[in-house]
């Protein structure tokens, strides 16, 4: 196998809620409180080749737009490293620091709140390949017009601001944005949420495009699992901070191993399936802030046992070869 | 089958200096007891305003400029606001996206639902207390009593919306209007949400309108199902007719659009350019400019007329093969 392009070890990634003055009082006096951590992130471990789409599915609040923040850099892991291209982009400075950060570029899901009111598109799109010095002033407004048609937009508008765009074509104005600095690597984090269905699936064909021009890579987060599926090789579900399943896009969908990755696709609508029953499994993602004990998905899982609540299944290769995180899945290969 | 609400020629336009906008223009369906009509249709297609008409919730500068709408046979349409009221949360109740939008933040949920009991029934507090309970047990809440003390934002997202839900059942009404109820909420949180709502129509036999952009859902829960577009419903019959063998260009495109796991890796279907500014509509069928079957027949307005068991609203079905999903 070749050297993945992207690879991260053992991150986790924690945020702590720090006592102010009177809560320092407070504890000192014997009050029973103390500092809030979340662990967002939980030792994870994830690479990617050069050219793959890995789709990272997960629940609100299961830390995975936290992970992809930190895989692009807008986080910094609180454990763990991170290797590009086989180097750990903590010890890289100067140019080839840089060159990592720009490769590696994020979208995120509202087009709304990603993009400059103030600012006209040309310079949305042309201020950090100006700023880089990847391109002259001057070629500045014909690189400019370059990026604008890759992604489908007319560059005749490009005077115009983000707030006389449709919502798709604001999508579009951020993917342009990430693209002028010639990434390789990009994150979406729910990047077509917002967008109305016919405008989806122009945006999904667009990424698909995309990757085939350019060669691009994706960590494409989402919840949505019939987009995961349609765009994603391989797919990693997460829950509460931690990978529980991770496995080609075939083998996660006709044959899901993990029970909650069962769960999340039993209960997904189809348009194949008519007058269904509905039979969810019960209960919430519990709060990050007092994760359960031993295996996070005990209280909601239909098979768990006296040990998944002592005991915090690692993600390794169980039955067959395929990695999940269940206690159950490891012990069939005994 | 009885029908419950049926709504015709429904017009609701809003009036504003920029123009008139027609956001619902002469939409008809009926609702029959115990069924789930699916109302689906993308952003500014007018399903929300539909949903509101019925409750009469509309405000200026928007007005029910011409229709009528009729529930149990009683017309509704621009009844005076006494008659709304005593239908409101009573006989018909709404479910909205957003729970925060039914419960009031500053008061407690067993006196918000007490509320609701007690101002179209003349019972005690004691006996609208326990049916309060109940109704939150039917919803799947753990210990009812407890979050019967709670303020709503004390609780999750998934049990806002459980609670809103259990205070549109509250007084068994004829018809509920769920208007994306399950849009904001995660895959296995939307799941236990339809499945309640899916319990308790049939115990009830309550009507419900699942106002959605998702085909998907709709597929899995309604009965029949309207695609509106731009103000009209352009195509209506059994959610098997509609979804297995699409007629209307749009809907046909709108399908094509959802990623499905027969056409992975494969470019979807996209429908051309986006939905059109409300303020000027294009001339002829308004999803022309859009529509790859588009002939010169297409400038002059569609009617809605009964094609292959179905309400159409096209010159050119697109009767191809029946798409594979």
């Amino acid at each position: 196998m070749t050297e993945p392009l992207v690879e991260i070890r053992g991150v986790s990634k924690r945020f702590t809620k720090r006592l102010d003055v009177a809560g320092k009082i407070a504890q000192r006096l014997g009050a029973n409180i103390r500092e809030e951590t979340v662990h967002a992130v939980d030792n994870v471990n994830l690479s990617i080749q050069k050219g793959e789409v890995l789709g990272l599915v997960g629940e609100s609040g299961c830390g995975k737009s936290t992970l992809g923040r930190v895989v692009a850099g807008i986080h910094a892991a609180s454990d763990g490293q991170m290797f590009y291209e086989g180097k750990d982009v903590a010890t890289l400075s100067g140019s080839d620091k840089r060159a990592a950060t720009l490769a590696i570029q994020m979208i995120f899901q509202d087009p709304f709140a990603s993009l400059n009111p103030r600012m006209r598109v040309e310079d949305i799109i042309g201020e950090a390949p100006r700023m880089h010095g990847s391109v002259s002033k001057a070629e500045s407004a014909d690189y400019v017009d370059d990026v604008m048609r890759k992604v489908g937009l007319d560059p005749s508008l490009k005077r115009r601001y983000a707030h006389q765009f449709s919502g798709g074509q604001r999508q579009r104005i951020v993917i342009a944005r990430a693209l002028a600095v010639k990434p390789k690597f990009l994150v979406c984090d729910e990047a077509i949420a917002a967008l109305d269905v016919s405008i989806q699936a122009q945006v999904i064909n667009l990424f698909m495009d995309l990757r085939e021009e350019l060669g691009l890579t994706y960590l494409f987060i989402s919840h949505d699992l019939s987009v995961v599926e349609h765009i994603a090789d391989r797919v990693a579900i997460m829950y509460l901070g931690r990978i529980v399943e991770s496995a080609s896009t075939e083998e996660i969908f006709s044959d899901p191993r993990h029970p909650y990755t069962k769960a999340l696709l039993a209960e997904a609508p189809r348009l194949d399936q008519r007058r269904r029953e509905f039979a969810p499994i019960d209960g919430e993602i519990p709060s990050p802030l007092d994760p359960p004990s031993g295996c996070t998905f005990h209280p909601r899982c239909p098979v768990a046992t006296a040990e998944c609540r002592t005991t915090v299944p690692e993600l390794k290769a169980g039955r067959g070869g395929r990695e999940t995180a269940c206690l159950l899945e490891h012990a069939e290969t005994v | 089958m009885t029908a419950v609400l049926e709504v015709s020629g429904l017009k609701t336009h809003f009036f504003t200096h920029a123009g008139a906008v027609k956001a619902v223009d002469g939409v008809d369906f009926t609702v029959s007891k115990g069924e789930v009509m699916g109302l689906v249709g993308e952003s500014g297609s007018g399903k929300s305003i539909t949903g509101f008409s019925i409750l009469g919730l509309i405000d200026p500068p928007g007005r029910i400029v011409d229709g009528s709408i009729r529930f149990n046979g009683d017309e509704i349409a621009n009844a005076p606001e006494e008659r709304l009221k005593s239908l409101r949360g009573n006989r018909i109740s709404m479910i909205f996206q957003d729970p925060m939008m039914t419960l009031n933040p500053v008061l407690r949920v067993d006196t918000q639902m007490i509320e609701a009991i007690l101002a179209h029934e003349n019972v005690n507090r004691q006996t609208a207390w326990e049916r309060s309970r109940d109704a939150l047990g039917l919803v799947g809440i753990p210990s009812p009593e407890e979050r019967l003390q709670a303020y709503p934002h004390q609780l999750s997202g998934g049990m806002r919306q459980r609670v809103a839900i259990a205070t549109a059942f509250l007084n068994q009404p004829d018809l509920i209007i769920a208007d994306e109820p399950t849009t904001a909420l995660d895959v296995t949180i939307q799941a236990q949400i339809i499945h309640e709502a899916q319990k308790l129509t049939k115990r009830t036999g309550t009507a419900m309108i699942w106002i959605t952009h998702d085909l998907a859902v709709v597929a899995g829960l309604a009965d029949r199902i309207s695609v509106m577009y731009a103000g009209r419903i352009v195509e209506q019959g059994g959610i098997d007719d509609v979804i297995d063998r699409p007629l209307h260009p749009y809907t046909v495109g709108l399908l094509g659009s959802v990623p499905t796991a027969n056409r992975r890796g494969q470019r979807l279907f996209q429908i051309e350019g986006m939905t059109p500014n409300m303020f000027a509509l294009p001339e002829g069928c308004a999803f022309g400019p859009r529509c790859q079957a588009r002939t010169a027949a297409c400038s002059e307005q569609p009617q809605i007329k009964d094609v292959d068991g179905r309400r159409l609203r096209c010159f050119n079905p697109q009767r191809t093969e029946e798409t594979t999903l």
